[in-house]
């Protein structure tokens, strides 16, 4: 835990440093590749990822803590930075060609992509409040222009301008927390505030008790927990879809990260109060998010809606607390990251020059022409659902498991029934896709190479975590070790 | 890895299905030909490995046999674990057996998507298979899940009438019922970590649960309560049975005799292998519900069935009725009535699977299901007359054929449990001759007064094919009932052993009249209860 004397906080943050510069080179090579060539940056930060991940394997193991305790380098950070890598790869990947037909094909996406990637990396590494916001600040800035990048689509400016008022607003209550936390402890130290404060100090003081709440609101914001998820369809819907697919997987599973390491190692004093905050959030959150899915007939609105309810579900772990509470969100996260992109990636494939593809009807009839694709897109749906043998299944049992062990029956049993009726809404686009005609005459559908590397991945991922979970299950639960 | 004979033959029963999928992928679309055929060698090659198992199978043992075993996740306790007894032994053979004359059945009904067709089909029976095999709770639930999927494909896309929406309500019904029994999984995993009620290990070994010490408050009650959930709208019980009848009606021919044949035993099955020895003592406390709502389901489903239009739905509200039958038997809790219950799984897969492939022979050739466009029929289908009257008569539980066994141990279980169980199920049986009976009247005999019956061709050699081995089951379980009684006694024995182990003291003359049924004395019995 302690910096190596020669050391002055640069090994903790190797993997960071290598994708930072990969993305300011990638900004300076912008005006000297030819248009036609773009793709090749796109390639070109493959490759800083690939390198990013490599560094990061060599890293395997380590416990290093930098910055004056600001930036932490475990087992549990380790986890989380892996699985943004290879979010970060997959979206880069279906991104170039739907780049190309939204005619929006510019070098700064990947520069951008990158440096939002740098942003949830630490996210999973901070264990200061002030290292927590600087880093949610980071990816936030990125997406704010990545979720505006089709400049000429009304509706894209439309959800970056959103996006960007109400994610001001967050921060400005997240820093409010904060403000009420250093308040009350007087340091922004994760560690620090635990030692300082107990479950006694909640009484004493109710400012801290707002800290918390303004701390929670702010969290619940970026994972679009109701009632702070209102803006989530809007943008989604409005956003270039690749960037949909990162935000709903990338954004939402590093503030997982983070709230999981604040409130754990941070916050653990005030456990009385936070779950009895979370609970109703995390009930509202799964019903009205399949409630409202219920009626969409846009599939990134409809993807939206579903995103919401699977933060829902993952509160339950946060809610659990327990070893195996923990673990279920570290779980759940990474099958859900790979449905979801699964999910996702289906609407870029459908996304032609002339139509943007999102809709319900534009699936109608694509198992007669497409039988693999529609195959693989059953398959994500059958584990957005929960249904085995499937990534979605594992982690969902896994959340269930850990709510039973803490006595949250009504908590779960609301789950298992808000499970039961997501099925409706996803089986909606497999019955559009075998059970309806196509209508009028269909264009093909926008196949290209990286792209179906990364349907290949996202398919195999969910059928492997769902029928061989074990390694995954090995990898979380020594994650959160350090939490133990 | 623990096999006791070395070879995976239950997995290779279960797996032949899907291998035979893979095979299928590799086809032409086009070659609908090609396509069925290996549709059908696979199925009857799995038929074939499936009766292997009666060579080896030793039906002097209660225990658990063919055992495979494997580590699979290692950090839940959760095994790769098959093993098969008496009862699952008969419900595999039913399986593969009616597998195999569903795709047969298929050859002419199905023109269109034909190989994602049968690629559904052999997919179910892997599930279904595995369903049956399972005695580790988490391999369980995945095969009982996984085995929907192909079933709302085949309700959606080849059924007719108001298809989407049978589908996805089927689909609802039964992931409802089914997350609820998840739950109760789960929360047993956790009970039996505590030492004070289980065996302290993390584990979903079934076996090793049903060591399980629970008290009836609060456990074993809302345990129960959940597993029922999810088997009672499996089987369907009344009031749960809505999705029965829409998904019958509109999936095709195939579909619905393996619904009936074999997905709706899966209900009953969970009932006998999951809730009777986990939770004997909830068992116990809720037999007067069980009873009641079975008891109902019998007199209601044929109450309905009487006022049918539609034949397929007719046969689908008395499936309502005979399930009635065998949760009825199941909960008398002692030998007779689990033996009945077991064998009634069978007959009525039996019956009503050749019901709805009669059912389905008439549609091919007349596109309508109403009785009322019917009549006569006997005249221009004497062959067709003849199989329809069998399969009629075996569903009624005409006495030499099938359904009569298997209610007359139902009745007498029911009879020792309480006397007027008894009497509101014959009422049951009084009805199910009424409907069949009508029914038979109505579309057979009567003038041949519509024109487009006139043409009607009779039953052609493929159609005698498979609906003769299904005839020839009817008859011998009729007749000679003791070969399928005696490989599921000691099974049979072992749970009664668990649920009701005060039988034994004051019944074992009972107990051997059960091997013995039916012998003349018990045929005659019968007939008086009557």
């Amino acid at each position: 835990m302690t910096t190596r004397p020669t050391d002055i906080g640069m090994t903790a943050i190797l993997p960071e440093s290598i994708l930072v510069s990969a993305a300011c080179l990638l900004f300076i090579l912008v005006p000297f590749v030819p248009k036609e060539k773009r793709a090749w940056l796109g390639y070109f930060s493959i490759g800083a990822l690939v390198l990013t991940a490599l560094s990061l394997i060599s890293l395997w193991g380590e416990h290093l803590s930098a910055f004056s305790g600001m930036i932490v380098l475990d087992s549990y950070a380790l986890f989380f930075k892996m699985v943004f890598l290879i979010i970060a790869l997959l979206v880069i990947l279906i991104s170039i060609r739907y780049l190309q037909i939204e005619r929006v094909h510019l070098g700064e996406y990947y520069g951008l992509v990158l440096f939002a990637t740098v942003g949830m990396m630490l996210l999973a590494s901070a264990t200061d409040l002030l290292s927590f916001y600087l880093s949610l600040e980071l990816m936030s800035m990125s997406f704010y222009v990545l979720a505006a990048f089709m400049r000429k689509d009304p509706k894209s400016v439309e959800a970056g301008i959103k996006y960007f008022l109400i994610g001001t607003f967050t921060s400005g209550l997240i820093l409010y927390g904060i403000a009420f936390l250093y308040g009350a402890s007087g340091t922004t130290n994760l560690k620090g505030i635990q030692s300082l404060l107990s479950p006694q100090s909640l009484h004493a003081s109710p400012l801290l008790l707002l800290g918390l709440v303004l701390l929670i609101a702010g969290l619940g914001f970026k994972i679009s927990a109701v009632p702070f998820h209102m803006w989530a369809p809007d943008v989604y819907e409005g956003a270039p879809t690749t960037i949909s697919a990162f935000l709903s997987t990338g954004s939402k599973a590093a503030t997982f990260a983070a709230m999981l390491r604040i409130l754990i190692s941070g916050l653990s004093f005030g456990y009385g109060a936070w779950w009895q905050i979370l609970w109703p959030i995390a009930v509202l959150t799964m019903t009205v998010g399949n409630i409202a899915a219920l009626v969409q007939t846009n599939v990134k609105r409809l993807l939206a809606y579903s995103s919401i309810a699977h933060a829902g579900y993952i509160l339950i772990g946060i809610i659990a607390a327990s070893k195996i509470g923990m673990a279920s969100v570290l779980v759940h996260l990474v099958a859900y990251v790979f449905m979801t992109f699964g999910a996702f990636t289906m609407v870029v494939l459908l996304c032609k020059t002339n139509s943007r593809g999102d809709q319900v009807g534009d699936f109608k009839g694509l198992a007669r022409n497409h039988p693999a694709v529609a195959a693989a897109f059953v398959l994500f749906a059958l584990s957005l659902v929960g249904i085995p043998p499937t990534a979605g299944f594992v982690g969902k049992l896994f959340l269930f498991s850990a709510a039973i062990q803490g006595g949250f029956y009504w908590l779960v049993i609301i789950a298992v029934l808000n499970s039961a009726i997501s099925l409706y809404y996803y089986f909606k686009i497999i019955r559009a896709m075998y059970m309806e005609e196509p209508q009028g005459k269909t264009s093909p559908l926008s196949f290209s190479r990286p792209l179906i590397v990364a349907l290949g991945i996202v398919s195999f991922a969910t059928l492997f975590i769902g029928l061989f979970p074990e390694p995954l299950i090995r990898a979380a639960i020594q994650s959160i070790q350090v939490f133990l | 890895m623990t096999n006791d004979n070395g070879f995976p033959l239950l997995s290779l029963i279960a797996y032949t299905p899907l291998i035979g999928c893979i095979l299928l992928l590799f086809l032409k679309k086009e070659d609908h030909k090609k396509i069925m055929y290996t549709a059908f060698g696979v199925s009857i090659v799995d038929m074939f490995f499936s009766l292997l198992l009666l060579f080896g199978f030793d039906s002097s043992q209660a225990g658990m046999q063919f055992v495979e075993r494997f580590s699979w996740i290692p950090t839940l306790g959760v095994d790769y674990h098959f093993g098969i007894d008496g009862i699952s032994l008969l419900l595999i053979l039913m399986t593969t057996i009616l597998s195999a004359i569903v795709v047969a059945s298929s050859f002419s009904a199905i023109h269109e998507r034909v190989k994602e067709y049968y690629v559904s089909l052999l997919f179910l029976q892997a599930g279904m298979l595995g369903v049956f095999m399972s005695l580790d709770l988490f391999l369980f639930y995945i095969f009982w899940e996984v085995m929907l999927v192909p079933m709302y494909f085949l309700i959606g896309i080849w059924g007719g009438g108001r298809r989407l929406y049978s589908a996805i309500k089927f689909f609802l019904y039964t992931l409802f019922g089914s997350l609820f029994m998840l739950l109760a999984i789960l929360t047993l995993y956790f009970l039996n970590r505590n030492p004070s009620y289980g065996t302290g290990v993390f584990t979903f070994d079934l076996l090793e649960l049903y060591k399980m010490n629970l008290p009836l408050w609060p456990f074993q009650i809302w345990l129960f309560l959940a597993f029922f959930l999810g088997f009672a709208i499996k089987v369907p019980m009344f009031p749960f049975h809505t999705w029965l009848p829409d998904a019958h009606t509109d999936a095709p021919t195939a579909g619905s005799v393996l619904l009936a044949g074999v997905l709706l035993k899966m209900g009953t099955y969970g009932f006998v292998r999951f809730c009777l020895p986990l939770f004997p003592a909830g068992s116990h406390y809720f037999v007067p519900l069980i009873a009641v709502l079975a008891m109902t389901g019998i007199v209601y489903g044929g109450l309905v069935a009487l006022a049918q239009k539609d034949i397929k739905r007719l046969v689908a509200y008395s499936s309502v009725s005979h399930l009635g039958f065998v949760m009825l038997g199941m909960f008398a809790l002692n030998p007779q009535g689990i033996t009945g219950s077991v064998l009634q799984m069978i007959n009525h897969g039996i019956s009503t699977g050749a019901l709805f492939l009669i059912v389905g022979i008439i549609y091919e050739r007349r596109h309508t299901r109403l009785i009322q466009d019917f009549g006569g029929l006997s005249q221009q289908m004497p062959i067709f007359a003849v199989f329809f009257a069998i399969t009629m008569f075996s569903s009624i539980g005409l006495p030499g054929l099938n359904g009569f066994v298997g209610e007359f141990l139902i009745l007498v279980g029911a009879f020792q449990y309480k006397k007027i169980y008894a009497a509101i199920a014959l009422l049951g049986i009084i009805l199910g001759a009424a409907y069949m009976l009508w029914l038979f009247q109505r579309v057979m005999f009567g003038p041949l007064d519509k024109p487009e019956n006139r043409n009607l061709e009779d039953m052609n050699a493929r159609e005698i094919a498979y609906m003769t081995p299904l005839i020839l089951f009817m008859v011998w379980i009729g007749v000679y009932p003791k070969p399928f009684i005696r490989i599921m006694e000691p099974a049979v024995m072992g749970i009664v052993q668990k649920v009701n182990p005060d039988w034994e003291k004051h019944q074992s003359m009972v107990a051997e009249s059960v091997a013995k049924i039916p012998a003349v004395p018990a045929a005659a019995k019968g007939t008086e209860s009557r």
